[in-house]
């Protein structure tokens, strides 16, 4: 076990899946010879060379697109994105050609392709730069979409996400890149789809992912202290949703609360309330609660950024309504 | 010809180009297939057989199969909704392509991609894109992949002057002679893009001189003549199989119908086309060089045209009696299974 940073962890997974297999490569603005403009392809040109490392201009929809192309060919391409605030630029790209190919081809032609980047939002850089675009990834079918919060979780389901036949939307978060975590020493990986219970748990479900585990984990820490015994779970992949996971969860302690940065229409929370009240209704003593960023394109000001992001405290009263606290 | 250099140069098909009795018989042929499935395919879309778009090539016959002369099945072929012809100038059976339309579960899409969608791996046809200019970025990528794998082989990227104005395809241009990729870009222009004639949407009309500000040399051919098609894709084949990058090649063509079924082309006069029919069509053009030449009489071309149109009508016929796809097929493909990585 060794104590690595999420952007490490992102790193070390590239690089063991290039040694692993040479039809991957990574493209991407400034991941050669910058090293990643948040540093998450240090040592990669260094040791794959230009071939297999390579800086793209700054043409989204181009590179995208060029990234699709190769993949159909058998390539197993690694899109990095600056950010996926960027990605906007691309994402007829990445849906109408990743993700509808292997359907309008009748299962002839697929796209192994992994798009990532930092994915939510960052700090101070208002509206066009602080977003998070989870929920539209996971609208559709043809995709699968990854969150992970952990440097263990990136390792290994981005290397799972590099071997998949099928494009996959690896969404990072800015602020975890230098957090620290464990990982294991092994060559691992961890399955695309299965969620992962981070805070066992009796009272009430907290479901997240990627930063929205910091806030849970630190929420069901102050429960804690006032009786109440949260157990959160970390979905880590969105699309396919492990709903099982939530269902077997909320069988045993009959309430929910989701959390995410992203905006509360038609988001993560709302779809994994609609589940749930279709596959666990009975269940539910509660209805279930959503805490999510506030409704608004994210403001410059710290003190209303602030305001914006899902926060413990919220997250807190949630859980303790739900609970009739 | 092709100018190797920085600056574009105008390059029409030298006047001695020239053809064999049987090279002649084959592109007369391959053409008449082309169109005569797609009246068909017009009359069967006019019956209510086919649904939703249907973008017929009629008038562009020579672009596709004078292209399809330079190149083989290893060199591969994308191109936008306008596919029929690509798909089965590749050598796709036209029966898959019929039951396609006809949305079939014999289909080459399974049925479940319908006329802008088809796709063949094994014959190196990779679509059949239905966003405009979408196919250009993608072909570049399937050179790049070619260039990864040190394939001398071409991608064939086809669009249209309609998206030829697409930002994503300049992005396209840029990397592809950035990184020297094999790609020809062969730019259909068929004077219109929908309903918008070319000096109403594009500052400059000469398409082949689009590569000029990224160093992509460009040839500008009379794309209703196939050996002015066929020897303009030669040289760009040559060219960029040489290693020297991409290059595009303009083919000035016309399309006779509208640019969909849904469009009655109200944007031009009858008298327009009818000339460009009398004057310019490329299988006349060839029947013409047959008889001329002495290759061939009126009858023996009839007989062709009499084969073309039974092989036509029998494939058709197939594609209106193959059941529809089965309802279990609504939800595969949408994801491989790891195992089929």
């Amino acid at each position: 076990m060794a104590t690595i940073t999420v952007r490490e962890a992102l790193r070390d997974a590239m690089a063991e899946e290039m040694r692993r297999d040479d039809s991957v490569f990574l493209m991407g603005e400034e991941v050669a010879e910058y090293e990643g403009a948040y540093k998450v392809s240090q040592g990669l040109l260094a040791e794959f060379g230009p071939k297999r490392v390579v800086d793209t201009p700054i043409t989204e929809a181009g590179f995208a697109g060029v990234g699709v192309g190769a993949g159909f060919m058998g390539l197993r391409p690694i899109v990095e994105f600056m950010t996926f605030n960027f990605a906007m630029q691309a994402i007829d790209q990445i849906i109408n050609s990743a993700a509808k190919t292997r359907y309008m081809s009748g299962g002839t032609v697929g796209c192994p392709i992994v798009f990532r980047g930092p994915n939510g939002a960052a700090s101070r850089v208002a509206a066009q730069h602080s977003q998070d675009y989870s929920s539209w990834y996971a609208h559709v079918p043809g995709l699968i979409v990854v969150a992970p919060h952990t440097a263990a979780d990136a390792k290994g389901l981005l290397k799972s996400a590099i071997r998949s036949p099928n494009p996959v939307m690896f969404l990072e978060n800015e602020i975890l890149y230098g957090r620290s975590f464990d990982v294991p020493d092994d060559d691992y990986v961890i399955p695309l789809g299965v969620a992962n219970t981070v805070r066992p748990g009796e009272d009430v479900t907290v479901v997240s992912f990627s930063r929205g585990i910091e806030y849970s984990l630190e929420a069901a820490e102050q429960l804690a202290s006032d009786d109440i015994s949260a157990e959160v779970i970390d979905l880590r992949t969105l699309r396919p949703l492990d709903i099982d996971a939530i269902v077997e969860s909320v069988s045993r302690t009959n309430r929910l609360v989701t959390v995410e940065e992203g905006w509360p229409t038609a988001g993560i929370g709302s779809e994994v309330a609609a589940q749930v009240m279709d596959r666990a209704f009975d269940s539910l003593d509660a209805p279930v609660k959503r805490v999510s960023g506030a409704d608004v394109p994210m403001p410059y000001a710290a003190n209303l950024e602030k305001l914006t992001l899902p926060r413990v405290e919220t997250i807190v009263e949630a859980v303790k309504a739900v609970c009739y606290r | 010809m092709a100018n190797t250099k920085s600056k574009p140069k105008l390059a029409t098909a030298p006047a001695e180009a020239t053809a064999s009795a049987e090279e002649l018989h084959k592109y007369y042929r391959e053409m008449l297939l082309v169109r005569r499935f797609e009246e068909k395919a017009g009359q069967m879309y006019g019956m209510g057989l086919i649904g939703g778009f249907c973008h017929l090539y009629i008038g562009q016959e020579a672009v596709v199969i004078g292209v399809e002369q330079a190149i083989n099945n290893e060199d591969p072929v994308i191109t936008s909704y306008r596919c029929h012809a690509h798909a089965i100038a590749r050598g796709v059976d036209p029966r898959k392509v019929f039951a396609e339309l006809t949305g079939r579960g014999a289909g080459i899409s399974k049925g479940k991609g319908g006329s802008m969608h088809m796709f063949s791996p094994e014959h190196g046809f990779w679509g059949g894109h239905g966003i405009v200019g979408a196919q250009v970025p993608l072909g570049t990528g399937i050179a790049f992949a070619l260039k990864y794998r040190e394939s001398d082989r071409a991608c064939m990227t086809y669009f249209g002057d309609g998206a030829a104005n697409q930002g994503q395809v300049h992005e396209a241009y840029n990397m592809a002679a950035l990184w020297k990729l094999p790609v020809v870009y062969i730019i259909e222009n068929n004077q219109y893009a929908m309903g918008t004639a070319v000096k109403r949407a594009s500052a400059e009309i000469d398409f082949f001189k689009h590569g000029e500000g990224f160093g992509i040399p460009g040839i500008q051919c009379d794309g209703m003549d196939v050996l002015a098609t066929r020897d303009a894709a030669r040289e760009a084949v040559s060219f960029v199989r040489a290693g020297n990058g991409p290059i595009l090649i303009e083919m000035k063509t016309y399309r006779y119908r509208g640019h969909s079924m849904s469009d009655p082309a109200k944007y031009r006069t009858k008298e327009e086309v009818q000339e460009v029919r009398r004057s310019q069509d490329p299988i006349e053009q060839v029947k013409g060089r047959l008889i001329d030449g002495g290759h061939a009489d009126e009858a023996a071309l009839k007989d062709v045209d009499r084969e073309v149109r039974a092989a036509i009508n029998e494939a058709a016929e197939f594609a209106q009696n193959a059941p529809e796809p089965d309802v279990a097929e609504l939800f595969t493909d949408i994801l491989a299974d790891a195992e089929d990585a």
